[in-house]
């Protein structure tokens, strides 16, 4: 290792130091259960401001008051709340496994198959080896360039320190403490996240990843993100990795928040493979999380686009806020559910602004015995002159012990609106498989030939090296979906 | 290559082929033809395997191997094609590329390595102005939004390109107008050769004006009722199938008969 880069080690591990975040609090945790005084701890433990405390117990005083939402077309034994244990301290990497041979040789083969580099397999399982320095290393050098264009991207304990006066603006803008049973808790008792601020007219140089955020492993199971484009500026932001990441925890309650100011632009990437139980349904992640963008500015534009094919049950809905006038709203999802899993995904789009538009594309493939529900709102307020919404909604069905369900809400009070909405649902067509096989290809790659043709409009939003990746998830989750 | 003997075959129950007999030698073309229902499509889809199609008795042999101890990827492997009468839409696949993991999963499955994708594009660009196709057509999905004959031109582009030893025709000709059918024709006699043989399965005689048969065999109630050269799909244009047809069920009536007799 050269001298610089030692340099950049020891600088990243004494920042750490400095916001008293990995080691002196390690051997701490509070017990199970949730009460006004894990909720001070918590705080206290991260050295946060009086205000975020307020906040913190106005959401948890707001939770109890609330009822988990069953509306959801997915069946889970309920959740005990009380069991939770919601503060640790962040697991130092000493406490995962001493190397490759001690992890579980299951995950190791799916790396294998999704062709990840032998340095990274260790990362993301989490294995306590110097390689980790190296992709230190490479986060410092990104960081730099970040911090030329005036770019802010730190864990959000971190901004909570740094940028106070960004963080108590934007926090619970988009998505309020009283939002959601979820979102409310996670208001209560978040652990850490990602925090962006792209300055006025800058145009993010590279795409934000979490992969390369230091301090992104453990961020626990209540993650908050909030990015914020002030006016005239771009960023697009990666969430989450192909790779299935070593987990304990089996509720995720996260949420995130984006704001875009006046002729802003948000592209928000999520590619979500999380546990999803082994194939009799046992195990897997339950992936509660709120997701919103505000376009708050004019000619503002926020686009999602996520691949999901993770977690047993996933209950997920980015939506956008379309405030500002000739603002922008875009969805694009591939939602691919195998074996048992159960995934309730859509999104919300709420036209306020004139001119504003949105579209909506939505790609469901069920296999095995899993179930798949789309569930969008489309709303134009009264003030929302000539608001255009066009839905796309496409279900696949592998197998015949599957399911596809379609609940589309439309809310129009403005009579100049114009909403689409188109909706088909297909079988993966013995007559395609055949004429596949037909041709030589065995039954598997055909399936997965099909399939990733039919998420093609939804992988061509996606950045370049994440929809390569894309193509070989969607190719080993689908493993023994043809009998 | 093909000797099929005594084949008997029932889809949901119901029996559809009922004793056929068949052999196709190296470098033959062979037509059959018959009237609606009289099991033509069953043949072709037994031959390539496809499912819900239980053969109950009887046994098919291919190149030496029990066909159906194949599975259908496997009978491709083997270079046994079927032309599609109906070619099903795959949205979002490329054309190009599906026929490029064709190629080369039948490239590898001989132990040769798949082709490079510069000699690839350079293949399919020459076999497809042999089908009248634009070039554009290799990067349009699977059949989507095709019309009928530039479908059927499609199928025509993957056998000549995968050079297949039987080619099984499953009504190519049908919904093609005169132009389109001598594309065809011309794709289909340009791969004639001595160790390939071709299996047209024809409602009409048309086709067979610009594909010259050895052997035209009529199909009628899951058997072969008649079989001769090219003069017998004359006559059938000029006559009919009624006369071949009633013969075939006098003739399994009589056998049912005599078969009760021996009882």
């Amino acid at each position: 290792m050269s001298s610089q880069s030692q340099q950049d080690v020891e600088e990243i591990i004494d920042r750490s130091y400095e916001f008293g975040f990995v080691t002196d609090i390690e051997s701490e945790s509070a017990p199970p259960g949730l009460n006004e005084d894990v909720i001070r701890l918590i705080s206290t433990k991260k050295n946060e401001p009086e205000f975020l405390l307020e906040w913190r117990l106005r959401a948890y005083r707001h939770w109890l008051k609330m009822r988990e939402p069953k509306w959801a077309h997915v069946h889970y034994p309920p959740v005990d709340f009380d069991a939770i244990s919601y503060y640790s301290a962040p697991k130092s990497l000493k406490d995962g496994p001493k190397s490759l041979d001690e992890v579980d040789p299951e995950l190791l083969n799916t790396y294998e198959k999704l062709g990840i580099p032998l340095h990274e397999r260790a990362r993301l399982a989490g294995v306590a080896v110097d390689a980790v320095f190296d992709s230190v290393s490479v986060a410092t050098t990104f960081k730099e360039k970040l911090s030329e264009a005036g770019v802010i991207f730190c864990p959000i304990s971190e901004a909570i320190q740094t940028h106070p006066e960004l963080v108590k603006k934007y926090l619970g803008s988009v998505v309020p403490y009283t939002d959601n049973f979820y979102a409310t808790l996670n208001s209560a008792v978040f652990s850490d996240g990602s925090f962006v601020y792209i300055p006025k007219g800058v145009r993010c140089p590279m795409e934000l990843s979490t992969y390369f955020r230091i301090n992104a492993a453990n961020t626990g199971q209540f993650e908050r993100t909030l990015i914020i484009a002030d006016e005239g500026s771009y960023v697009s932001y990666l969430e989450g990795c192909t790779a299935p990441m070593r987990d304990e925890n089996q509720l995720h309650a996260a949420v995130v928040e984006l704001v875009a100011l006046d002729n802003a632009e948000i592209k928000y990437s999520t590619v979500q493979n999380w546990y999803p139980g082994d194939e009799n349904g046992k195990g897997g992640i339950y992936n509660f999380v709120t997701k919103r963008g505000a376009c708050l500015g004019k000619h503002s534009k926020i686009s999602w686009t996520q691949v999901e094919t993770g977690s047993a049950i996933t209950w997920k809905y980015p939506s956008v806020i379309l405030r500002g006038d000739h603002s922008i709203g875009e969805f694009y999802s591939v939602a691919l559910t195998n074996n048992f899993q159960q995934a309730d995904t859509g999104t919300k789009m709420l036209h306020l602004g004139k001119n504003t538009r949105s579209t909506i594309i939505s790609k469901g493939i069920s296999a095995g015995k899993s179930q798949n529900t789309y569930r969008g709102l489309v709303r134009t307020g009264a003030g929302a002159e000539n608001a255009r919404n066009f839905t796309q909604c496409d279900s696949l069905l592998i197998g015949d012990r599957c399911g596809a369900h379609t609940f589309p809400y439309i809310e129009s009070r403005q009579p100049s609106a114009v909403i689409e909405h188109e909706a088909t649902t297909s079988r993966i067509a013995e007559d395609q498989l055949f004429l596949c096989q037909q041709r030589g290809i065995d039954a598997e790659k055909a399936v997965s030939m099909i399939v990733n043709g039919f998420c093609k409009e939804v992988f061509n939003q996606l950045p370049m090296e994440f929809a390569v990746e894309a193509h070989k998830l969607l190719e080993v989750s689908l493993e023994n979906a043809v009998g | 290559m093909l000797e099929i003997h005594d084949l008997h075959v029932t889809v949901d129950d119901k029996p559809i082929l009922k004793g056929l007999n068949l052999t196709i030698q190296a470098g033959e073309v062979h037509a059959i033809m018959g009237p609606n229902g009289s099991g033509k499509s069953t043949l072709s889809n037994v031959l390539a395997g496809r499912e819900d199609y239980e053969i109950t008795s009887g046994t098919i042999k291919y190149k030496g191997h029990d066909l159906a101890e194949l599975s259908i990827e496997e009978r491709a492997q083997q270079g046994l094609f079927l032309a599609f009468q109906y070619p099903v839409e795959i949205p979002g696949l490329s054309n190009i590329q599906f026929l490029k993991a064709s190629l080369n999963s039948i490239r590898e499955s001989r132990g040769e390595g798949p082709l490079d994708a510069i000699d690839f594009l350079q293949l399919t660009k020459e076999k497809i102005k042999q089908v009248h196709l634009d070039e554009s057509f290799l990067h349009r999905s699977v059949n989507t939004g095709f019309s009928g004959g530039e479908k059927k031109r499609n199928e025509i582009l993957q056998m000549l390109l995968l050079e297949p030893s039987l080619a099984i025709l499953d009504e190519t000709d049908s919904g093609l107008d005169i132009d389109a059918l001598k594309v065809v024709a011309t794709g289909i006699n340009a791969l004639r050769s001595e160790n390939r043989s071709f299996l047209l399965v024809t409602h009409y005689q048309r086709l067979l004006d610009h594909i010259e048969p050895d052997f035209v065999h009529v199909l009628a109630d899951g058997q072969i009722a008649k079989s001769g050269n090219k003069e017998l799909a004359l006559e059938l244009e000029q006559q009919g199938y009624g006369w071949i047809t009633q013969a075939a069920k006098d003739n399994s009536q009589t056998s049912t008969q005599s078969y009760s007799v021996k009882l």
